[in-house]
């Protein structure tokens, strides 16, 4: 699935090397970083990300890439650095502010909304809600029409999803990998320019997971800019247009999928960890 | 010194005219103490005017009381004599009416309550009577109790541990960091227990309070009550903590730890403490009964001087001791074994399971711990001031304040915030009245959570 | 035994105005706890800014019982921007302690001496309700209902109020039953996720907060205006575990969770009370074991068994549906 993609082709003359510009960036990032106490988890020069492709982020455990997420959305507002989105300056913005911008993340570790129905949930994603504000919620008609509408997209997202016969459950009772497909269907309604996922294959057994990367892999064609962590170095070759490679808070290496694998700084930061104590895999979960 | 100070109130009377004048109100006030001059806490007083009751007050810590009254006139002051302890009566029998009082246009009147053992009182029936002692209130300006709430000094009491208002600031500052060091090792010793819990469990137990008021209660039937043995208060002592550290072990085998195996959830199971806290509480008030009692030794006790501060012997035991006790749990918690794997657990409890701790066994350990340590800290608590169903209630919220303000589930920063919580709460009467000490501690605890929301010595929580 | 007056005295308690009181801030508080997932245990306050809102207005600066009404639902509002501004960024448990020590820092400071000129310390303030009093259509006389009697006022004071009540649930139901209550229900589930999907999480909080604390604050009203007596130490902590515990009783996050469950907390509690000293009364307990004055005590350890054993065995409440309180996983 090399050439098939515009994206992949943008980025074909893009030289291997951290911190190297993008032809069309959507992100770009300036000396971000976050550190607690006197663990500097995230430390990043300079990261560009393309319009209109999958970038795969990838790091042993603990290198920083979940803190990369939560600082770059706005959920941990104790980094530091500059960073814009579309060109719009977005570092300190509020998560939900983010959000509003088009950069929508999705958690490492689920976030289904356990006693709201998977409609429901869904249904939340939509923005601009008139029946959200507190005095108009009281009068129906003032939103009836437009919650219809949300109704229709959201029903559309869960029968590409295969969430439909879902539709009226409560979330809790959805298993790992449902969950999963419902977190990025509701991520969707935001209807986002740019997804953030963090590790959304983690825990999704083998044929769900081949129908979430198709999942992905349209949504790029259908032009949103993906970013996703993922352990599995399969999935990021077969999936990704892109890899960066994150290790102690520093981007080591960045390329296209191919090359990745064989650039020694990776295979350095992957066996560097192997080396030492136990695999963390197991404590984090 | 003093003299100086006199002269400086007066000056200041004469030079601040507007002050003096703005305070107005009519009113009745006084200091209760017991035959030794120690002052007697939470005795009622009413004002009555035409048999109609105009206002009442209860005496503080340091016995002090005042009634607002509505206007000039004539009033009869009663001193409820259900709520004096056992033991003492007012000097003439009838004594705890005062009736007549002229209170004048502005006059803020003292009237003294002069108590006496049981087997001293007088009979006036059998003596010529003689006018119920009195004492106007010195003239505004030299007038300094009613303005600004501090506790200041009369003929009879003599060793009140708050110094008189007239004292130079810095000794008023050292007695009242003296008195704060004093109260927060009390709350320490009864806080650690429930930062332990938290930390082991995860629990937010609000039936901590009542594991105060179980050791103080206990140490009471134990050293005082009419039916009881009537042991030495170090024996009660003994007996109070190995009784709170029973009830603390069987809560946890009884209900904590069902509760957890069924995966109860944290909401829920602070809830439930809730319901404990109502439960175990009213159920002391009915068998201790409402009336607030003492200790059968120590009650009372003459000051030494510490320089600048004076404390009673008592009270300079309570805060060695409670000083020693801290230091033997943070010994524990650091040396030895169990100590070891309670913090272990606190770090993280799955962790700590696999790595072949008992967890179910440390938590027990730690409830009984927290039992008898509160136990104890109610012991000291009763000593102080009285022993009352609702003492651990009261504690409470000043307990979690001192745990929040450390970061929760921290021991030690526990400790440290209760420090800070008891000294800001006596440092406020510096300024503030004393009825608002408390307020003043909560007030710190929530200015504290707004500037750093996980505590002084806590962690953020990490995100995704 | 005196079965159908211990049953009547608990019909009474149940449809009484402190029951209406106290039914209006469950409903408050149910807006906090049970949708938004806030631990407020600081409503009392709300009721306490409500209750001197009319009573300051009216007793200490002669203002119309109308807009006293106001100033305590303004000051309702107030309290919750005060205290939410900062409190509502915090932990739950963390948020649970703050607002509980808020509320007893303005119990102290409205029984100081301090603000003595404005609250009446202590002594509390009286008579203020008259206004609502005056308005009694209701012609005098004592009206039966089987074996229950209410006089004018009663029938008048209970009118205004469960109509009071029924106004609020509407109220709540439309705004629970809108995406405005999707979002709060989905911040109670996890506030993370909302914010990632665009919601202003700490503005809906508060919101939250100040809409229940409103109605906390008419519930405070209610049973003050009742009384035409506000006295601080009404207000004390023991309050808000009663509010949660009807909370509890009816099923939290129900609409009519607290009304079922405050008609059955007054129910229960009163008709206990009238059992025990029934039994002191007809011998049944001597007076060794038990005196009267014990009662209200028996009662408070009563409802706290109550609490600890619903929310160990039946957390959902009566109106909750298990399978719902399995996936709760605060
Ligand atoms: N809130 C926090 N407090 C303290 N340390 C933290 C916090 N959050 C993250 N860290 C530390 O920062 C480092 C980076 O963590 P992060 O979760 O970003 O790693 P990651 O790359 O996502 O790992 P994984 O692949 O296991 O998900 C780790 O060492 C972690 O312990
Ligand atoms: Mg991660």
């Amino acid at each position: 699935m090399s050439d098939r993609n515009n994206a992949t082709a943008a980025l074909a003359d893009v030289a291997a090397e951290p911190g190297v510009a993008k032809p069309d960036p959507i992100l770009v990032a300036d000396n971000v970083q976050r550190s607690f106490g006197g663990l500097h988890a995230v430390d990043v020069d300079h990261l560009e990300m393309q319009r209109g492709a999958i970038t795969a982020l990838i790091g042993p455990n603990g290198a920083g890439k979940t803190t990369l997420f939560n600082v770059l959305t706005g959920f941990d507002r104790g980094g530091s650095g500059d960073w814009r989105f579309e060109g719009k300056k977005m570092s300190r913005l509020p998560a939900h502010r983010v959000a509003h911008r088009g950069m929508v993340r999705t958690f490492q570790l689920t976030k289904a909304l356990s006693r709201l129905t998977v409609l429901e949930n869904l249904q939340l994603g939509a923005t601009e809600q008139r029946g959200e504000e507190m005095f108009a919620s009281v009068v129906r008609p003032l939103w009836r029409r437009q919650e219809r509408e949300i109704i229709e997209r959201a029903d559309e997202l869960l029968a590409r999803f295969r969430l439909d016969h879902l539709r009226d459950e409560f979330a809790g009772t959805l298993s790992g990998g449902q969950r999963k497909l419902l977190e990025l269907a509701r991520a969707l309604m935001v209807r986002p320019r740019m997804l953030m996922l963090d590790e959304p294959m983690a825990g999704v057994n083998p044929a769900l997971t081949q129908s979430l990367l198709e999942h992905i892999t349209d949504l790029r064609d259908e032009g949103t800019t993906i970013c996703f962590v993922e352990h599995d170095m399969d999935m990021v070759m077969g999936t990704s247009d892109w890899v960066v490679c994150l290790a102690e808070g520093q981007v080591i290496a960045e390329g296209p999928p191919q090359a990745i694998g064989s650039n020694p700084a990776v295979i350095d930061a992957y066996l560097g960890k192997q080396h030492g104590a136990p695999p963390a895999e197991e404590l984090t979960s | 010194m003093r003299a100086l100070a006199v002269i400086a109130l007066i000056a200041l009377a004469v030079l601040a005219p507007g002050a003096a004048l703005a305070d107005e109100h009519e009113a009745v006030q006084g200091t209760i103490t017991d035959p030794d001059g120690e002052p007697l806490a939470d005795l009622t007083i009413t004002a009555n005017r035409d048999g109609a009751e105009v206002g009442s007050d209860t005496t503080d810590e340091e016995g002090e009381w005042e009634i607002e009254l509505p206007e000039p006139g004539s009033y009869d002051v009663e001193l409820d004599l259900d709520t004096l302890p056992e033991g003492l009566a007012p000097r003439e029998v009838g004594g705890e009416v005062l009736s007549g009082v002229e209170v004048d246009e502005g006059q803020q009147r003292t009237l003294i309550f002069q108590i006496v053992p049981e087997d001293e009182q007088e009979d006036p029936a059998t003596e010529p009577e003689e006018p119920a002692e009195e004492e106007e209130a010195p003239p505004e300006g030299a007038e300094t109790d009613s303005d600004t709430g501090v506790p200041g000094e009369t003929e009879t009491d003599l060793e009140t541990p708050v110094p008189p208002q007239h004292a130079p600031f810095h000794e008023r500052l050292a007695q009242v960091l003296l008195n704060g060091l004093q109260y927060g090792g009390i709350i320490a010793i009864a806080a650690v227990g429930l930062s332990l819990v938290f930390g082991t469990t995860r629990l937010i137990n609000f039936a901590h309070g009542e594991l105060v008021t179980f050791g103080a209660i206990v140490a009471f039937f134990v050293n005082a009550a009419a039916a009881g043995p009537g042991l030495h208060l170090i024996l009660a002592i003994v007996v109070a903590v190995i009784a709170g550290a029973l009830l603390g072990g069987g809560l946890d085998r009884g209900l904590w730890r069902p509760l957890r195996m069924r995966r109860t959830g944290r909401i829920n199971m602070f809830i439930i403490s809730i319901g404990l806290a109502l439960f175990l509480r009213h159920l002391l008030l009915v068998i201790y009964g409402s009336r607030p009692n003492s200790y059968a030794e120590y009650q009372i006790q003459s000051t030494i001087s510490l320089g600048w501060a004076e404390i009673t012997p008592r009270d300079l035991t309570i805060l060695v001791v409670s000083v020693i006790v801290l230091f033997a749990v943070a010994l524990m918690l650091q040396r030895t074994r169990i100590g070891t794997a309670i913090r272990a657990v606190s770090d993280n409890r799955d962790l700590a399971a696999s790595s072949g701790i008992n967890v179910n066994y440390v938590i027990l350990v730690v409830w009984m711990l927290a039992g008898g340590l509160s136990a104890f800290g109610g012991v000291m608590f009763g000593l102080t001031e009285v022993v009352s169903w609702d003492m651990g209630f009261k504690l409470l919220l000043l307990m979690f304040a001192g745990i929040i303000l450390g970061g929760l589930g921290s021991a030690y920063g526990a400790m440290v915030g209760s420090f800070v919580v008891g000294i800001v709460a006596h440092l406020s009467t510096l300024w503030f009245p004393p009825e608002l000490w408390n307020a003043w501690a909560l007030l710190v605890l929530i200015v504290v959570l707004i500037v750093r929301p996980q505590g002084i010595l806590g962690r953020k929580e990490r995100v995704g | 035994m005196d079965y159908s007056s211990i049953l009547t005295s608990g019909v009474y308690g149940a449809l009484g105005p402190v029951a209406i009181g106290y039914v209006l801030a469950a409903i408050g508080l149910n807006i906090h706890f049970g949708y938004t997932g806030l631990l407020n245990f600081g409503q009392v306050a709300f009721m306490l800014v409500g209750a001197y809102g009319v009573a300051i207005s009216v007793s200490t600066f002669g203002l119309s019982m109308w807009v006293g009404v106001l100033v305590g639902i303004l000051a309702a509002a107030v309290l919750a921007l005060i205290l939410g501004i900062p409190a509502l960024r915090l932990r739950s448990d963390y948020l649970a302690i703050s607002t509980i020590a808020a509320g007893e820092v303005l119990r102290l400071f409205y029984r100081s001496s301090v603000a003595e000129p404005l609250t009446g310390g202590v002594y509390g303030l009286q008579r203020f309700g008259d206004e609502l009093l005056d308005l009694n259509p209701v012609p005098p006389g004592i009206y039966e209902v089987g074996p229950l009697a209410f006089t004018a006022r009663d029938v008048w004071l209970m009118s205004v109020g469960w109509g009071l009540v029924a106004l609020v649930v509407i109220v709540v139901y439309l705004l629970i039953h809108s995406p405005w209550g999707r979002v709060i229900r989905a911040i109670r589930e996890d506030e993370e996720a909302a914010r990632s999907l665009g919601k202003n999480v700490y503005a809906y909080k508060l919101q939250s907060l100040v809409l229940g604390g409103v109605i906390g604050a008419l519930g405070g009203m209610v049973f003050t205006i009742h009384q035409q007596s506000a006295h601080p130490d009404g207000f004390d902590p023991v309050v808000t575990f009663f509010l949660y515990t009807m909370l509890v009783l009816g099923g939290a996050g129900r609409v009519l969770g607290p009304v079922l469950g405050g008609l059955l907390f007054w129910f229960l509690m009163l008709s206990f009370d009238a059992f025990l000293r029934e039994l002191m009364a007809t011998g049944y307990i001597p007076p060794e074991i038990l005196v009267p004055s014990d009662v209200g005590a028996l009662r408070l350890a009563l409802v706290g068994l109550g609490l600890l054993l619903l929310m160990a065995f039946r957390p959902q409440g009566i109106l909750g549906n298990r399978r719902e309180m399995v996936l709760d996983v605060r």
